[in-house]
């Protein structure tokens, strides 16, 4: 193994594949929280691990078992209880003292998470490498292997069961997330979407909760060693947020929220350590923070790019509406100046009362590609197929002002309703038209035929 | 034992409620002394009723009157403060599979990223139990149960896209899919377009042609002679119950719904309503 491959084997890999495993373990738990608009829990969790784990800490201490004392199974026991603990919490906080949920949580986690602080002082008394700094943003850069140098050693037991206790902390626990939400995917979805239902079915819902609650306290004290808790909270919301944005369907927000959750592992944890470097800075970055901070870049792009429920096509959608729209009021306009005897409208005048700036010359450019409006010299008419295109739409808009003055509305008030209206499209993306039978408008306007 | 003597436990305290003579045996739902409180406040006082088989019934009170928590608590989604409550002579859990629930439309996110089918199949997840996935046959059930409600064009759909009728007829799918016996409906008529009106009407029709009872919360005073055979007057307590031609007096809506003068008139119209049909 040249010399390169085995730094990165001994230095990097086994960081990096704590970030994955954590991605997976917190990520996959993460999608339930935020489609239950829990989030807030998967950041009371992260928080509350801590006293957790600092009580099970000085209990070994105490027990006289300081060499079991960071044993994994004891720190997820004692995580896993405070998780509960502070579910329990924020049950009690929310009905007691008649607080929404958002705000018990918010109380709960401050007052856990600083009764661990007060703690781990305590704990700092026997001389241990707990303290708060790790506790926020964990301790990739310290996590090493030194398996041997030939590359075919490198999958034996021997070599493996060198691999870094965190890394296998967090191998375990992404296994048991992964199993436990294959296993109950049903469950998990039912008891998400309809409690009640589930409920009723025999599926307690209070009893999913708090079991999906331990898991992730599990998920949590699992990473929390490793990344940190801020690290940890960005994991669970983050790629279950970007992921809610890209998909429909609660399999592929799964997987894709998984894959976000990986990919903006790999690359924060590749940009932190190696692209100050590049830019000719000394030091690298911290792990977890450039990781979170990847995961908000992830979900800012999600929001703004996403392609049904972003910003940019939300946008989008709005102003091909508002191109349609001027397209129907263009042939309207000169329907309209028809009937007052002229042959057709100015493109300036037309376009400066449509009032639609880009969009109304974007409309009025369609109307002419479908050869409803030809215009020659600067003058826009009406061509045949265009004329009776524009007769179904003032149709409709005189049918609608009839129709709201019939049910009370007064005469000079429908105008503007129908303008709008007239636009409507129902099943089928047919206009939508009432059924009333009328010649003339409340204006005394014929309603052509 | 002076204790026992003192306070002697009644021989039937234990016996299935459908053994006592207020209660009828066949009976697939009896309540019995049903109280209800949200922070020790009551909200439902002292409820007795016996729905019969086979039929349509509609609870009917005004806002506040505690009809969504009769049901819930028949359900066993919020607790009960006294009194019990039985299908066919025994507690709901020995029963679940055959009772439906459809709770009220609002209860539920409808963003929630999952296809109209996917929420009909939850109706069979009773019948599956935990673990075990959701089966082709059981996919196949359940399109059949949208089909029954004219929504079989939007099995694929995600259910943000669907209109609020929409909506409540994925709804009604799914409590079909559990192909229970006894259905309870939290207001399936609120706030829909008139098709899916008439959907709800012909699936209540159908379900009691097979000998299923329905037991509706419904705010519709006017159309509950038409849609309904009996009803449970509720205002906290039940003001009457029984066959809606004998119990859907005004003395009896002007007790459920006290002075309140748009719920009078719309009681008005629905009397007028219901003696156009008895004449």
């Amino acid at each position: 193994m040249s010399e390169g491959l085995y730094t990165f084997v001994s230095l990097d890999l086994p960081a990096l594949l704590a970030l994955v495993f954590a991605s997976v373990a917190c990520g996959l738990m993460g999608n339930f929280l935020v489609l239950r608009r829990l989030s807030l829990m998967g950041d009371a969790i992260a928080h509350a691990v801590l006293p957790g784990i600092v009580l099970a800490f000085l209990v070994m201490m105490a027990l006289g078992r300081p060499d079991q004392a960071r044993h994994p199974l004891v720190m997820t026991l004692g995580a896993a209880a405070s998780g509960v603990v502070t579910v329990l919490l924020v049950e009690t906080i929310r009905r007691l003292g008649r607080v929404e949920t958002g705000a018990a949580m918010g109380v709960a986690f401050s007052i856990m998470f600083a009764l661990g602080v007060l703690m781990l002082e305590q704990a700092a008394a026997h001389q241990t490498d707990l303290d708060a700094e790790c506790v926020l943003y964990g301790q990739l850069e310290t996590i090493f292997w030194f398996p041997p140098r030939q590359t075919a050693d490198l999958l034996t037991f021997g070599a493996l069961s060198q691999a870094p206790r965190q890394v296998w902390t967090l191998a375990l626990a992404a296994g048991g997330v992964i199993l436990l939400v294959t296993l109950f995917y049903k469950e998990l979805r039912i008891a998400a979407f309809d409690p009640a239902l589930a409920t009723t079915l025999g599926f307690s819902a209070r009893l999913l909760h708090y079991a999906q609650m331990t898991v992730v306290a599990v998920a949590a004290v699992a990473a929390f060693e490793a990344v940190g808790s801020i690290l940890v909270i960005a994991l669970i919301i983050c790629p279950a947020a970007c992921a809610r944005l890209l998909t429909d369907r609660l399999l592929s927000q799964l997987l894709v929220s998984v894959a976000v959750a990986v990919g903006a592992s790999v690359a924060g944890y590749t940009l932190g350590a190696h692209a100050p470097l590049w830019l000719g800075a000394e030091h690298s970055l911290n792990a977890a923070g450039s990781v979170a901070v990847t995961l908000g870049a992830a979900l800012t792009l999600a929001i703004i790019a996403a392609p049904r429920h972003g910003v940019v096509a939300r946008r989008l959608r709005l102003f091909r509406l508002a191109v349609e729209v001027a397209r129907e009021d263009a042939l309207g306009l000169l329907h309209r100046a028809e009937e007052q005897g002229l042959g057709g409208l100015p493109r300036v005048a037309l376009l400066a009362t449509l009032d639609a700036g880009l969009a109304g010359r974007l409309g009025l450019r369609g109307a002419v590609r479908r050869g409803l409006v030809s215009i020659r010299n600067g003058e826009c008419r009406l061509t045949d197929a265009g004329r009776d295109a524009a007769r179904s739409l003032v149709r409709r808009h005189r049918l609608w002002e009839t129709y709201l003055v019939e049910h009370g509305a007064r005469p000079d008030h429908v105008h503007g309703p129908a303008e709008r209206l007239e636009h409507a499209r129902g099943a089928g993306d047919r206009a939508i038209e009432p059924t009333i039978d009328a010649d003339h408008d409340p204006h005394g306007r014929p309603i052509p035929r | 034992m002076t204790a026992a003597l003192a306070h002697p436990r009644p021989a039937e305290a234990d016996a299935p409620l459908s053994t006592r003579p207020e209660h009828s045996a066949d009976s697939p739902l009896s309540i019995h002394a049903l109280t209800v409180a949200y922070h020790r406040k009551p909200v439902v006082w002292d409820v007795d009723y016996d729905a019969p088989v086979g039929s349509l019934v509609a609870i009917v009170g005004p806002n506040g009157a505690g009809k969504s928590t009769v049901i819930k608590a028949c359900l066993g989604l919020v607790p009960r403060a006294a009194g019990r409550v039985e299908f066919w002579g025994q507690p709901y859990r020995r029963v679940r599979r055959r009772v439906g629930y459809v709770p009220q439309r609002e209860s539920v996110d409808w963003d929630f990223p999952v296809s109209a089918l996917d929420v009909v199949a939850m109706g069979r997840y009773g019948r599956i139990g935990w673990v075990r996935p959701v089966t082709r046959a059981h996919r196949v059930a359940a399109l059949e149960c949208l089909e029954r409600v004219g929504m079989r064009q939007y099995a694929n759909r995600q259910i943000s896209m669907l209109s609020g009728g929409q909506q409540q007829r994925v709804f009604l799918a799914r409590a079909l899919a559990q192909e229970a016996d006894l259905y309870f409906m939290d207001e399936p008529f609120a706030g829909v377009d008139a098709a899916t009106e008439r959907a709800i009407v012909e699936v209540l029709r159908d379900l009691k042609s097979q000998g299923c009872t329905v037991i509706v919360v419904h705010h519709d005073l006017q159309t509950v002679p038409e849609y309904f055979d009996e009803a449970l007057l509720l205002n906290m307590r039940v003001v009457a119950h029984g066959p809606v031609a004998e119990v859907f007096t005004r003395e009896n809506l002007v007790k459920t719904y006290g002075g309140r003068l748009t719920a009078l008139s719309e009681a008005a119209d629905a009397l007028a309503h219901a003696d156009r049909r008895a004449s």
